[in-house]
């Protein structure tokens, strides 16, 4: 009986660089180099059964990535994250295995929400002060901004979408919309607040990491946020 | 955590970071403070092209079994990169350690084709490593070159402390245990160079004189100190089963152009095509034992995790385990969504079931290198391939299913004639004739053959290095001709002709049967702005051209020139154990249109023998 299994890990150090495309295909290798009984799809080239949650960009860590896969007998959590990690190149470690319940929807579909840290890099802070002015920016009812799409742009309130962000010690901490509906990310937020304060604040000032990927199990007016990892048991 | 060579802020700007970043898996990590040597390995091109190398991840993993040496590797940066690190001068460095490159004992690199020699020149450039090896001091790496252009090292003599001649797994070792004496005792730069001389296959190029005629071609290449041999002589492996093979081959992050296991089956080609280098200068063909490949595919892909694992040789239907190992690699991984590649197969009853058994019939195609159009041409070159095994070949693979068929051609062979080169769209007339005649309910809707031709360039060590080379035009010339007969043919819409650019082929003529004045005009080209000239968007031959004329060496003479059977080539001074008199003999017999047999069928005494293993001594 093949059972669906939610890997969770981290990306850091020089891994940051390998974009999401190659990190699939260093997942690809790395399952066979640790000889998990993956399930390929049917066909005459089958591929193994992967999503992902959310794509990463490169140059962004993260301790909260997310992939599902299927496998055809599932080791223990302890023994799956062990033969895993004696496989991984450094930048990337398993945190977590755990199965999922049956008819389950995959990770990528259920993404609602991220939590991120970022931080100017050193040199890059736009001017001093600006955390009190960041959270003056953050006291706004509204924060439009122009969004590219399609045919044109199209302007769009971001507010809603920023769910909580808190700065402390230069670190802006921020629980923020993510997934296929509204996906905010960090370096718009950071823009939208740099043309608000008059100056610009490129993707290239910040380093962003983020910390976790949740699903949505309450309602558009009242969120019940839970960690994609939590909703898989381990095994034991 | 490893510290990067780049910071964040160009490793963000610059197109694939990956390449810059090392860290890939079974990429060797060592302490540089416990080992006594270290080597950076390099390959002139970009990262992608440079990882699908077998020969250096045989290095790699040779090297680092010594716990004396760390070796690591470099590539030639891309242009975006190159340029930022000449405007904030940063050396390059090696991809494990992200030292510097001109802190490190030596630098090898592979000369795996010609149009890479700017890149060579770009290496030592931002390795701030002094071009010309006469400029070299203590300070600075020993440069040592290897591969298969090792094989004419003449117009890269200046930027080269030392060549290589033949197969790494041999005397490296001898090498490395000389400079270690060496650095502990103290003695001069050339001190050492002297005594690597003694080492067979270690070439010198600073220890030759090398005197020409008036007519500039060369008058006498002598050694100028006892240390160095006359003669250097290709140093080879003969047991192809106990020596070094990597296990764990580095495991890119990015794609590389080879994106998969590469299992080299044998050494060399018992085929003995009178064009081709490789089949020369890797003789005697050695095969590598069946169970030996059985235990490194296993290995092998469980250490790097690869989908694909591909079997490589100069001429693999000729392995004689062929058909064992694809079943044992069939049966042991086929459940396991590897797939199996085999490329360079003749096509025949037996390859057309293994790939019918590997690949998806209606997606692949299939591919025959005929060589030349014509019956007379190919006994011209020696390419032992009739028309009949041809068409029987694409027929039983139409029966089968495949419709798409690749040919692979030359143009501007010796003795070919205007019939020669229009017989290329004739034979592609007859199997597309071929192909309608299989029974409709057999075959999968139209057929689509491509025609691909490239342009011939005489290489040293081959029958053909006598060879005058064609013009530009006349290479153009002859491609329009096979474009216009192809547009006369019945089928012709069934067919579609690609040709190569003629430019950068005269180019590599040049630099193929090249002495060592042509080193002054790789230089300039490189200071020109030349880079990366095997790429087409960044092939420039106008500067090439304004570097010849600076230089004042006329370009005719190294390609159109005939030349006299006595004639000293540059590259004579290199014994690859295939006798003058062995390739002057089967230049005769080009022009009397005669075939030779492949050293199975029976001996030609070439001179490989003397090496004392593989297909000489079979029985």
């Amino acid at each position: 009986m093949n059972t669906n299994i939610r890997v969770k890990f981290r990306k850091y150090g020089c891994l940051k660089f390998i974009g999401h495309l190659d990190v699939m295909r260093y997942f690809q290798k790395a399952i066979r180099r640790a000889d998990i009984a993956v399930c390929y799809s049917e066909g005459f080239s089958p591929h193994m059964i992967m999503s992902f949650a959310a794509p990463l960009g490169v140059g962004l860590t993260s301790d909260g990535e997310y992939m599902d896969i299927s496998v055809k007998s599932a080791p223990s959590s302890a023994e799956a994250v062990k033969r895993l990690n004696e496989v991984m190149a450094e930048g990337i470690d398993v945190v977590s295995w755990r199965a999922l319940p049956k008819n389950s929807k995959n990770a990528m579909s259920i993404v609602a929400a991220a939590d991120y840290e970022v931080r100017f890099r050193e040199g890059c802070e736009p001017f001093g002060g600006w955390p009190e002015k960041l959270r003056e920016f953050l006291q706004l009812r509204e924060i439009r901004i122009l969004k590219k799409t399609k045919k044109g742009y199209q302007e769009t309130d971001i507010r809603p979408w920023i769910y909580n962000c808190t700065i402390e010690d230069g670190v802006i901490a921020m629980r923020v919309s993510a997934g296929s509906v509204h996906n905010l990310k960090p370096e718009l937020l950071a823009e939208a607040f740099g043309d608000w304060a008059g100056v610009k604040i490129p993707a290239s000032a910040l380093l962003i990491h983020r910390k976790e990927i949740y699903a949505d199990q309450g309602t558009e007016e009242k969120h019940s946020f839970i960690s994609l990892e939590a909703l898989g048991e381990e095994i034991g | 955590m490893r510290k990067l060579a780049l910071s964040d802020e160009i490793l963000m700007t610059v197109e694939k970071p990956a390449r810059y970043i090392g860290g890939e898996v079974n990429a060797v990590i060592k302490d540089k403070e416990k080992t006594d040597i270290r080597f950076c390995m390099c390959f002139p091109d970009v990262y992608e092209i440079g990882m699908s190398h077998l020969g250096i991840q045989i290095l790699y993993d040779m090297f680092n079994r010594r716990e004396d040496m760390w070796c690591e590797r470099v590539y030639s940066p891309w242009t975006d990169l190159d340029r930022i690190m000449r405007e904030k001068n940063i050396p390059l460095f090696a991809l494990e350690s992200q030292d510097p490159v001109k802190d490190f004992d030596f630098l090898g690199i592979t000369i795996q084709y010609e149009m890479c020699y700017t890149n060579i020149l770009q290496i030592l450039d931002l390795a701030q490593i002094p071009l010309e090896a006469s400029e070299r001091t203590k300070e600075h790496p020993f440069v040592i070159g290897g591969g298969p252009c090792a094989y004419n090292p003449e117009p890269l003599a200046e930027f080269f402390d030392m060549f290589y001649i033949g197969e790494g797994e041999t005397q490296y070792f001898r090498l490395m245990d000389l400079y270690k004496e060496w650095r502990a005792g103290g003695a001069s730069r050339e001190a050492f160079l002297k005594q690597a001389a003694q080492i067979p296959g270690i070439y010198v190029p600073s220890l030759y004189e090398v005197a020409y005629k008036e007519d500039g071609t060369i008058a006498s290449m002598a050694p100028r100190c006892p240390e160095a041999p006359e003669k250097v002589k290709k140093q080879l492996v003969l047991d192809m089963t106990d020596t070094f093979y990597p296990e764990k081959p580095v495991t890119p992050f990015i794609k590389a152009t080879q994106d998969r296991v590469v299992l080299e089956i044998q050494r060399g080609c018992i085929r003995g095509c009178r064009f081709c280098q490789a089949g020369m200068l890797y003789r005697p063909a050695r095969e590598r034992d069946l169970e030996m490949l059985k235990k490194y595919a296993c290995s092998m892909l469980k250490n790097t995790g690869y989908e694909e694992i591909s079997l490589s040789s100069l001429s693999s239907s000729d392995y004689s385990c062929l058909g064992e190992l694809v079943n044992f690699l069939m049966e042991e991984f086929g459940s396991k969504g590897i797939n199996i590649s085999l490329p360079s197969l003749r096509i025949d009853a037996f390859s057309l079931d293994v790939m019918s058994k590997v690949q998806d019939v209606r997606k692949s195609s299939l591919t025959f290198a005929p060589e030349a159009g014509s019956q007379r041409l190919r006994d011209v070159i020696n390419k032992g391939l009739t028309e009949e095994v041809i068409l029987s070949g694409a027929g039983q693979a139409f029966e089968g299913g495949w419709s798409r068929v690749k040919l692979y051609f030359m143009l501007g062979l010796p003795t070919e004639t205007e019939e020669d080169i229009k017989s290329i769209a004739w034979l592609a007339e007859k199997i597309a004739e071929r192909y309608y005649e299989t029974p409709k309910e057999q075959r999968n809707g139209k057929c689509q053959i491509v025609v691909s031709t490239s342009f011939f360039v005489p290489k040293p060590f081959t029958p053909f290095q006598w060879a005058q080379m064609c013009t530009k035009e006349e290479f153009l010339q002859r491609a329009y001709v096979v474009n216009h007969e192809i547009k006369e043919q019945k089928n012709r819409k069934s067919m579609k002709y690609n040709w190569h650019e003629a430019d950068v082929t005269v180019l590599e003529g040049i630099l193929a049967r090249g002495d060592r004045k042509v080193g002054a005009v790789i230089r300039r080209a490189y200071e020109k702005g030349c880079l990366f000239d095997s790429w087409s968007e960044w092939f420039r031959n106008s500067l090439w051209l304004e570097a010849f004329e600076e230089c004042g060496i006329d370009m005719n003479f190294y390609t159109t020139r005939k030349r006299a059977l006595d004639e000293i080539f540059p590259w004579d001074f290199i014994d690859i154990g295939v006798s003058r008199a062995f390739l002057e003999r089967e230049w005769s017999k080009a022009h009397e249109e005669k075939v030779t047999k492949n050293c199975r069928q029976g001996c030609s005494g070439c001179g490989a023998a003397a090496y004392g293993g593989g297909v000489c001594h079979e029985h």
